[in-house]
């Protein structure tokens, strides 16, 4: 779960990393007044759930409470688009004023887990403020890593290697060993995926500050921590995956105008991938689970038909220990129930796999009963045709 | 033979009394699985499906020389008991569960090491040797046993291809779930080090999917080490970056973990590499016939 730049800098300031002043607002008028509780010169930033903002024009620095007021007007309620929102942008509901700063160096400091190593890395760059994948590709020599053991955490002389590697005065290097033993305590207690500071920066004054935080937490971990679970913003998520986490749906929208509802991660990644192969595009990612109960099946229909786009529906099911027979009467009961009237192709295969086909086919509803999976994409992609649907 | 489980599996079964511990026990039974011991904390004593139950592992492997544990417990008890398990010395511990935080999966890796237990999962359907014994969710009827290893990553992903090589008359060696989570406790090149010993496996079907780098380091271990020839497929060739597909694992982050580069690394190391799951029944089926051992162009 990704939450905002303005609630990652609570929680680090919470562990005593310092982070600029600042609060969150949501009209130009509350902008306004917080610029003048800092002192004028602030900086205006669009929170949203993607990166880039500042390339986009949604961060902006402002000399006074009624440029900071101008500023704020024009950020809200921008649609900000950047190289991680794609074409379509971001609707800006809230931005960050912070006091502005005198930045002297820009570093990059982040914790998060090395699946190879199967570790914990910290992860530290003199070259702070650009993508950091941007240095690891261009740049490896100017990036430390330091893994660390999850039995002993980050020791201090870890923390000092990668000080070091930072070119910091001897005062600064004490705060950041503080900092980044800190940092590691918060990815570790709020279970974090990645605990991000980018750039952490240097001021003129010699001081070491959180210019700018992100936090992404794993979505396994949140059952341990109800605070943080309150921290998601639906808005910033599609709608329709929205719609459908509310019915336990493992859904993910996509883009094109083939509907698909199948049980298991794995074989609906599959289906997606023979879709694309007989030359359609899937509209979605849709998982219904091991078990894709009739209710969750009718939940699924009414979630992919939210999507105008979609124009003919792929079910995609191995039955195993879900008996075929008993799904097939929950897709029946589903159709009938959700009144879809686009073409359905059914592909089923497993335990009584002939008689869940023949309820199919005397159900007297619009299914097409596919023998396997490219039978099936084939009367898709050939359904779509008679649509006047072709290939995209 | 057949690899991690056999007809000498003696079965512990973690969370038994639970509504998916009880169900698949029964059908773990009826399979012919050897289904020695239960453990639910505070129901020691008791008999559940005709198994007599403990407080502790501890106390189940001594009582009755239990050598596999299966985990069905929910996440926020899974970790623990993963743990408990290791510290009864089992040599295998399979977890079903879904749902173990990652920062939890890196505490048991580390105290895995050193010790003589192997993991297999989280978030797997378990290990089948096809007639001899079945340790988890997948249906039992659908595999025939034969001489063809299976790996993945996936659920009924691995089904879909077990079914494909059963009705072609394929039968299995051993299947394995290694799980759809970005840390596991068995890799693919753990399975296909063990597949390669075994003499009854003759070739190997290996599913992976998009995230991480496991893939491209096993078909490093398949080009360095395997003479036995290997059938892939990669799921999420459509997926977009930056999207978990499910599974916890199955993310494209950073420009990394793509089907496009595992698909080439695994070709580059000799693998028969499927665009489409729907043709992995018959790859298997022709590299069987040929007869070519990986090896054997070279």
């Amino acid at each position: 779960m990704k939450i905002h730049e303005y609630q990652a800098k609570t929680v680090l300031a919470a562990y005593g990393i310092p982070v600029p002043r600042g609060e969150v607002a949501s009209t130009a008028h509350d902008v306004r007044a917080i610029a003048e509780r800092l002192g004028g010169r602030v900086v205006v930033k669009a929170q949203i759930h993607a990166g880039g903002r500042g390339k986009g024009g949604g961060v902006k620095l402002a000399g006074s409470p009624a440029e900071a007021e101008r500023v704020g007007a024009q950020i809200l309620g921008m649609t900000l688009v950047t190289p991680q929102t794609g074409p379509e942008g971001r609707l800006v509901r809230k931005v960050l004023v912070e006091e502005a700063q005198d930045v002297a160096r820009e570093l990059y400091v982040s914790v998060t887990v090395d699946r190879q190593r199967e570790r914990a890395v910290m992860i530290a760059s003199e070259a702070g403020g650009v993508d950091i994948e941007e240095v690891a590709a261009q740049n490896p020599e100017k990036i430390r890593q330091e893994w660390i053991d999850p039995l002993l955490g980050l020791r201090p002389f870890q923390a000092r290697r990668l000080a070091y590697a930072l070119h910091l005065t001897q005062e600064q290097q004490s705060q950041a060993v503080r900092l980044m033993q800190e940092l590691y305590r918060t990815f570790l207690e709020n279970d974090c995926a990645l605990a991000e500071v980018n750039p952490l920066i240097v001021t003129r004054q010699g001081q070491l500050l959180a210019l700018d935080a992100k936090l992404e937490l794993d979505d396994n971990g949140l059952f341990r921590h109800p605070e943080l679970q309150k921290l998601r913003d639906p808005d910033e998520e599609n709608p329709f995956e929205v719609e459908a986490s509310k019915y336990h749906l493992n859904y993910i929208k996509l883009d094109g105008n083939v509907g698909c509802i199948v049980n298991g991660a794995g074989l609906a990644m599959a289906t997606m991938d023979i879709i694309k192969l007989a030359g359609a595009e899937p509209a979605n990612f849709l998982d219904v689970g091991g078990g894709a109960s009739a209710e969750m099946v009718e939940n699924a229909f009414r979630i992919l038909l939210m999507d105008p786009k979609v124009s003919a529906v792929f079910i995609n099911i191995f039955g195993g220990i879900l008996r075929c027979d008993v799904f097939a009467q929950g897709v029946v009961h589903a159709v009938t129930q959700v009144d879809v009237q686009l073409p359905i192709v059914v592909r089923m295969e497993g335990t009584n796999v002939e008689t869940g086909r023949e309820l199919l086919r005397q159900s007297g509803l619009n299914f097409m009963v596919a023998s396997d999976m490219q039978d099936a994409a084939e009367k898709l992609v050939a359904a779509l045709h008679s649509s006047g649907e072709g290939r995209t | 033979m057949s690899i991690l489980v056999d007809e000498r599996t003696r079965l512990l079964v973690q969370g038994i009394t639970g509504r998916e511990g009880s169900f698949h026990t029964e059908q773990a039974i009826a399979y012919g699985t050897k289904v020695v011991a239960g453990v639910v904390p505070g129901q020691g004593g008791r008999t559940h499906l005709g198994v007599p139950v403990f407080d502790t592992v501890e106390q189940a492997v001594r009582d009755t020389e239990a050598n596999a544990s299966v985990i069905y417990v929910p996440a926020r008890f899974a970790t623990d008991a993963i743990l408990e398990a290791i510290d009864a010395a089992l040599p295998l511990i399979i977890c079903i569960t879904e749902g173990i935080p990652v920062t939890d999966m890196v505490l048991i890796k580390r105290s895995l090491e050193g010790k003589p237990s192997r993991l297999i999962g989280p978030n797997c359907p378990g290990v089948i040797s096809p007639g001899k014994c079945k340790i988890g969710i997948m249906p039992g009827h659908i595999h025939l046993p034969g001489h063809v290893g299976v790996i993945s990553r996936s659920g009924t992903l691995t089904y879909e291809l077990v079914w494909q090589l059963t009705q072609l008359g394929i039968g299995q060696s051993t299947c394995v779930g290694i799980g759809g989570d970005p840390i596991i406790g068995t890799s693919f090149i753990d399975g296909l080090r063990l597949f390669e010993a075994d003499p009854e496996t003759h070739a190997i079907a290996m599913i992976g999917e998009i995230g991480g780098t496991a893939e491209e380091q096993a078909a490093a271990f398949v080009q360095a080490h395997l003479t036995k020839p290997v059938v892939g497929y990669i799921a999420g060739q459509t997926a977009p970056p930056g999207r978990r597909m499910g599974h916890a694992g199955a993310i494209i982050s950073g420009g990394q973990g793509t089907a496009a580069t595992k698909m080439a690394a695994m070709q580059a190391a000799g693998i028969q590499v499927c665009r489409s799951p729907a043709d992995l029944g018959r790859a298997v089926a022709a590299v069987i016939d040929s007869g070519a051992a990986k090896g054997g162009e070279r």
